[in-house]
């Protein structure tokens, strides 16, 4: 496979999780490293090792602050790649931990997020088995860099592939969004901006196994819609399916302070990431029982049917709104910034 | 969520959209110019095309302060900030906009002290608390904004901060409706008014507009109920053949405008002769400068300013779009050369620039329509 990416360097954009980085593992990573067409890229690849199926992931957390609202770096390490093995179909089954600390760390401060790691890893139910510690010098690093890789047993009576997905089928949305982008936004403290506001950080394994027993065969694809937000997901399935993704703007949950903040700032909510959140399509006739279910599971009450999936337009997101316009929504480029002027 | 929701109500918006298509008719082809980049965001954003009869065409005007900044000053206020201990801060709509090395966010992940601000008063704090550096505070917007720089200014003065300097890029409406009113390849009906500009300036420095050029002005609210109402009070003056200037957005906008804003543009500005806006080239009494006495917090007198001048690509079209004689999609670059992401031209750098507006919300609808009819 021929490298495309051509960018003379690497920018912020590369790692905000929207087109850049996009281009960045397609056009770079994916040919050096896969060998062939790798296929659509998921949250967690599920490999084959000597006939037994495991699924695998590591995502790596750079948070600024590392305590906000609702959580902590350490805690959002641990329910990310949970997160990210759960809508892949598995159930997390051990972690390993790589810290970066940058010298002049507070021991309390580290202790703090081992701590926080060890109760999100109970709560979540999955073991840490292993890790490995780097120091750098001062100034190298932002306070501390976690990475986590988990591996995991992929959940029966269900299988996640985008080119599964169908017109007719109805997208799912586990509760609102934009609360840990805006939270996050908010606590830098550069906003003077308030709000009773905290980050959505859990694990959604429990309820991702709910909508599995409850509809497994109608679960088409799943995504936790992390950096990029719900816009950028869709986007990325629009295009592996070649099918539109049709929103209806007023059954989107987003909280009064959510949408507050993004109205000020600028900002569209489809666009600001979440990390306790999941999408999902599941065919027609198992969406009721779907919804059904996870409106009754702890956390789930919020969830909803937001939109379905149409032929046009191919390969993009379409927002409806109640009052008949409708607007095209791409995936993020680069980090959302406020506007000001 | 209150001054929101009400104004985003589906039975009102289709009785308003209905009154529309009654007022518009079929006889004839309206084409109204949102002058004020605001609004042509909210066009897209809420899909208003979709509601409007075909016969109304939306013209996106110059109103987007990042569009029509010439490249040339962006290289010059990325030239002082690579000087040592400068930090650079502006708002987050400046960060994407390329100078001919790369945007200010380029320069920042290369190593450039860059602070997004989100209002010039920021800037100063991040002087208060730097005070080892010099805080150069990038300057953008119409009257809008230039309020703000203003009162900072005064302040800056007051507490008698030495370390912190305005790089003014401020201009101001009134010259570039006159200089798009002046084009000879322009047919316009009527004009939405600038809403947030109009807090400060008022309504009255419309007047001349209606009656010199006899075109109607609404100045309009944001909202898709604010814009559709607009359109009605435009229809309404067009069919009984008046043009005169109404406030549609008046629980925000005084027809005075705001007395104690343009005070302190007053005490800290003064008229440019002649400034150059991207695409329509120099506009005479068209911009601010500090006057003499906040010269010693003017980046322009502090600092050697290169004075970068640099041409748009010759097969860019932005100014043709600027003035409505193209749509985006029309110019050659659009969705080729010239993406949100690698812009060429200005106005696919800003949310609020009509190509970036076009192509984040609107190209592929159009795609999809062609495609359609083509099948038919």
């Amino acid at each position: 496979m021929p490298i495309r990416f051509r960018d003379p360097q690497i920018e912020m954009a590369h790692g905000a999780g929207g087109k850049a980085s996009r281009k960045l593992v397609e056009g770079l990573f994916a040919p050096l490293l896969f060998g062939s067409a790798p296929g659509p890229l998921g949250d967690a690849a599920h490999i084959d090792i000597n006939g037994s199926k495991v699924a695998i992931t590591t995502d790596s957390f750079v948070v600024k602050p590392l305590t906000f609202p609702g959580g902590s770096i350490g805690e959002l390490a641990v329910n990310g790649t949970v997160n990210d093995l759960a809508v892949s179909g598995a159930r997390a089954e051990a972690l390993v931990v790589t810290f970066v600390l940058e010298a002049g760390l507070p021991t309390p401060v580290l202790e703090a997020e081992v701590r926080a790691m060890a109760k999100a890893a109970r709560d979540a139910g999955v073991r840490i088995a292993g890790g490995d510690t780097k120091v750098v010098e001062h100034g190298k690093a932002d306070q501390m860099y976690v990475t986590t890789t988990g591996i995991g047993c992929p959940l029966r009576g269900v299988t996640i592939d985008p080119r599964s997905v169908r017109v007719g089928d109805k997208i799912l949305l586990s509760g609102p969004i934009g609360d840990h982008g805006i939270t996050i936004l908010l606590a830098r403290g550069e906003l003077d901006l308030e709000a009773d506001l905290r980050s959505d950080t859990r694990s959604v394994l429990s309820l991702v196994e709910t909508l599995v027993r409850a509809a497994g065969p109608g679960v088409r694809w799943m995504r936790d819609p992390t950096r990029g937000g719900a816009a950028t997901s869709l986007n990325e399935l629009a295009r592996d399916c070649g099918l539109g993704m049709v929103l209806f703007e007023d059954q989107i949950p987003v909280r009064d302070m959510v949408r507050g903040a993004c109205e000020l700032l600028g900002l569209d909510p489809l666009h600001i990431a979440n990390e306790g959140q999941f999408l999902a399509v599941v065919s027609p006739e198992y969406a009721d029982a779907a919804i059904n279910a996870l409106s009754l599971a702890p956390g789930g009450s919020e969830a909803q049917v937001i939109g379905e999936v149409r032929e046009q337009p191919a390969g993009t997101v379409l927002v409806t709104t109640r009052y008949g316009g409708s607007r095209i929504v791409d995936m993020l480029v680069g980090d959302p910034l406020p506007r000001i002027c | 969520m209150r001054f929101v929701d009400e104004f985003r109500e589906p039975e009102l918006i289709s009785r308003t959209a209905e009154e529309i298509r009654r007022l518009a008719g079929s006889d004839r082809y309206y084409r109204l110019m949102e002058v004020c980049g605001g609004h042509t965001h909210a066009i897209y954003r809420f899909g208003l095309k979709d509601i409007l009869p075909e016969n109304i065409e939306l013209i996106h005007g110059p109103g987007c302060p990042v569009c029509v900044l010439p490249m040339g000053r962006i290289d010059d206020g990325l030239s002082i900030a690579q000087q040592p201990d400068v930090i650079f801060a502006a708002f987050g709509d400046m960060m994407r906009v390329p100078g001919t090395q790369g945007s200010p966010l380029e320069h920042k992940a290369r190593g450039m002290d860059v602070r997004i601000v989100y209002s010039p008063s920021d800037a100063l704090k991040l002087a208060r608390l730097n005070p080892e550096k010099h805080v150069m505070f990038f300057a953008i917007g119409f009257e809008t904004t230039a309020p703000s720089t203003a009162l900072t200014l005064m302040r800056a003065k007051t507490e008698g901060i030495q370390n912190f300097s305005v790089f003014c890029n401020h201009v101001t409406i009134i010259p570039a409706i006159r200089a798009i009113l002046d084009s000879p390849d322009m047919r316009l009906d009527a004009f939405i008014g600038p809403g947030h500009v109009s807090t400060v300036i008022g309504c009255r420095p419309y007047e001349w507009i209606a009656k010199d050029q006899d075109k109607p002005i609404v100045v309009s609210g944001f909202e898709p109920l604010d814009m559709l109402q607009s359109i009605v009070m435009l229809l309404r003056q067009l069919r009984a053949g008046e043009a005169k200037v109404e406030n549609q957005y008046k629980r925000v906008v005084p027809w005075e405008g705001n007395r104690a804003a343009l005070r302190a543009m007053a005490e800290v500005f003064q008229l440019r002769p002649y400034f150059e806006w991207r695409g329509l080239g120099f506009i005479s009494q068209s911009a601010l400068r500090l006057n003499d006495k906040y010269a010693a917090w003017d980046t322009e007198q502090r600092f050697e300013v290169p004075g970068i001048r640099v041409t748009d690509p010759k097969a860019a079209q932005c100014g043709e779009v600027l003035k409505g004689v193209l749509k985006p999609h029309q110019c050659k670059l659009f969705g080729r050369e010239c993406t949100p992401e690698h812009p060429v031209g200005a106005l696919m750098v800003s949310s609020e620039g009509s190509c970036a507006a076009y192509h984040n919300y609107e190209h592929r609808k159009a795609a999809m329509a062609t495609s359609l009819t083509s099948i038919a």
